[in-house]
């Protein structure tokens, strides 16, 4: 029972406290790079996903087997061998959707959430604790690129998922969509979250405050 | 502390080679073993959506044609039926309509955009003597502003009749297929750009130029290759 509860704890942490993109800021070259549309960051979020699930799986029952001295570069063996796959799989499923990921999927394997994770938690880790870790983060990352992706294809280009959201009255906000538009809705996202902290931290320390002052 | 105290001091002992080694080919084989297996499964998948796209391409470039044969060009003998997989030599798809009339080609062209190659097929139409049609096969301009050479309406528009006649003694277009800037286009050979991507517009004209600048002398000089009177 407590194993089970522990390994969910696993999962939320990435989804939320732990969050890849918006607390821990790893990965940021496909999140400021392919998230210009909801539809791009949404494949990126799930493709990178995938891959780290995956590796988080091999990685963690191959723990033992695997000695100090060549841990990283058996990882980034592990890791390539699965964005390869994905790549593949990719190509068979839709031409569309790997013309428009392009270059960023093979950029998979240098992302450092996926050697963070290895490294930090899959080699030290249970199978089952690391799936669920993986699961978490992955989801969490794909759950943020999703976020800033949404935000900069309604901005930029007035339109979700390809669907016009506004009337020709609205002026696309052209920055949005390039470069410099990721950063800024990045800063955004990272100002709400760090907001949201430091109210919760100053709740906390007034509600310990208040039964300091009970027992008194 | 002492010196031989130093010395004698714990270290974790070294893991012998053999162990590096086994991790190390081990994970490799699997890994091997593994894009394999996948890249077997997935080429057939791969190449029927290539060859699909492609078809596809074809017959959006070349909307009145029902069928399609491909041809494979040698610089001294003109066209030819293409026969298995002739590799090597550049092809070019002639479009027939229901009636076994050649209504014309669809040629492949690339040339360099703003990030990387961009590779397109485009229709050429003997009646009009223009190109009807392009498709975007291969292209990754910036998401958003440089892959509007695929969506952008008034640019496609620009190759519903984009004129490459040649001159009367047939060794070259009479006009070159030139781009100009969002608004300016007042001759049937100039390309209208795309204001905030100016380089992959103007990369498509240029293309464009090039790859019709060789084929359709060539193709016009070697007509009955493509109507079944070799």
């Amino acid at each position: 029972m407590a194993s089970s509860k522990s390994s969910t704890d696993e999962f939320i942490k990435g989804l939320w406290n732990e969050n890849p993109v918006f607390v821990q800021v790893l990965g940021m070259c496909p999140v400021l790079a392919v998230s210009n549309t909801a539809m791009n960051a949404l494949a990126m979020g799930l493709a990178t996903a995938f891959v780290l699930i995956m590796s988080n799986i091999v990685v963690s029952s191959l723990r033992s087997f695997i000695p100090k001295q060549v841990r990283i570069a058996t990882y980034f063996l592990i890791i390539a061998t699965f964005v390869t796959v994905v790549d593949y799989v990719i190509q068979a499923v839709s031409l569309d959707l790997y013309k428009a990921l392009g270059a960023f999927i093979s950029l998979i394997v240098v992302n450092c959430l996926l050697l963070g994770r290895a490294e930090a938690f899959a080699s030290k880790n249970t199978i089952a604790r690391s799936t669920m870790d993986g699961l978490g983060m992955g989801i969490g990352f794909a759950f943020a690129l999703f976020c800033l992706g949404a935000v900069r294809e309604i901005l930029g280009n007035g339109s979700l998922f390809g669907a016009s959201l506004f009337h020709d009255s609205f002026e696309n906000w052209v920055v949005m969509i390039l470069p410099s538009g990721g950063f800024f809705t990045l800063a955004g996202w990272l100002l709400l979250f760090n907001w949201l902290k430091q109210r919760r931290a100053k709740r906390e320390a007034t509600t310990a405050l208040g039964l300091r002052k009970e027992v008194a | 502390m002492s010196h031989s105290e130093l010395a004698t001091a714990p270290t974790p002992a070294p893991p012998s080679v053999w162990h590096m080694y086994r991790a190390m080919v081990g994970v490799g084989v699997f890994c091997g073993l593994l894009i394999v297996s996948v890249f077997q499964v997935t080429l057939p998948l791969i190449e029927r959506n290539k060859a699909e796209a492609l078809q596809k391409a074809i017959f959006q470039v070349l909307p009145n044609a029902s069928t399609s044969t491909t041809f494979s060009f040698d610089v001294d003998g003109g066209f030819k039926l293409l026969e298995g997989d002739d590799v090597g030599q550049p092809l070019v798809y002639a479009g027939y309509d229901d009636a076994e009339q050649l209504v014309g080609l669809a040629v492949e062209a690339q040339g360099m955009g703003y990030q990387d190659v961009i590779a397109l097929i485009y229709g050429y139409s003997f009646a009009e003597q223009a190109i009807i049609g392009i498709q975007v096969l291969e292209s990754k301009e910036t998401p958003g502003l440089g892959d509007k050479i695929e969506t952008d309406p008034d640019f496609l528009e620009n190759f519903q009749s984009l004129d490459v006649s040649v001159r009367g003694d047939g060794s070259a277009l009479a006009n070159s297929v030139v781009p100009v800037k969002h608004g300016e286009k007042t001759e049937p050979w100039e390309v209208d750009g795309i204001t905030g991507a100016t380089i992959s517009s103007v990369a498509i004209a240029n293309l464009l130029d090039r790859s019709a600048q060789y084929w359709v002398p060539r193709i016009r000089n070697n007509l009955r290759n493509f109507q079944g009177e070799d």
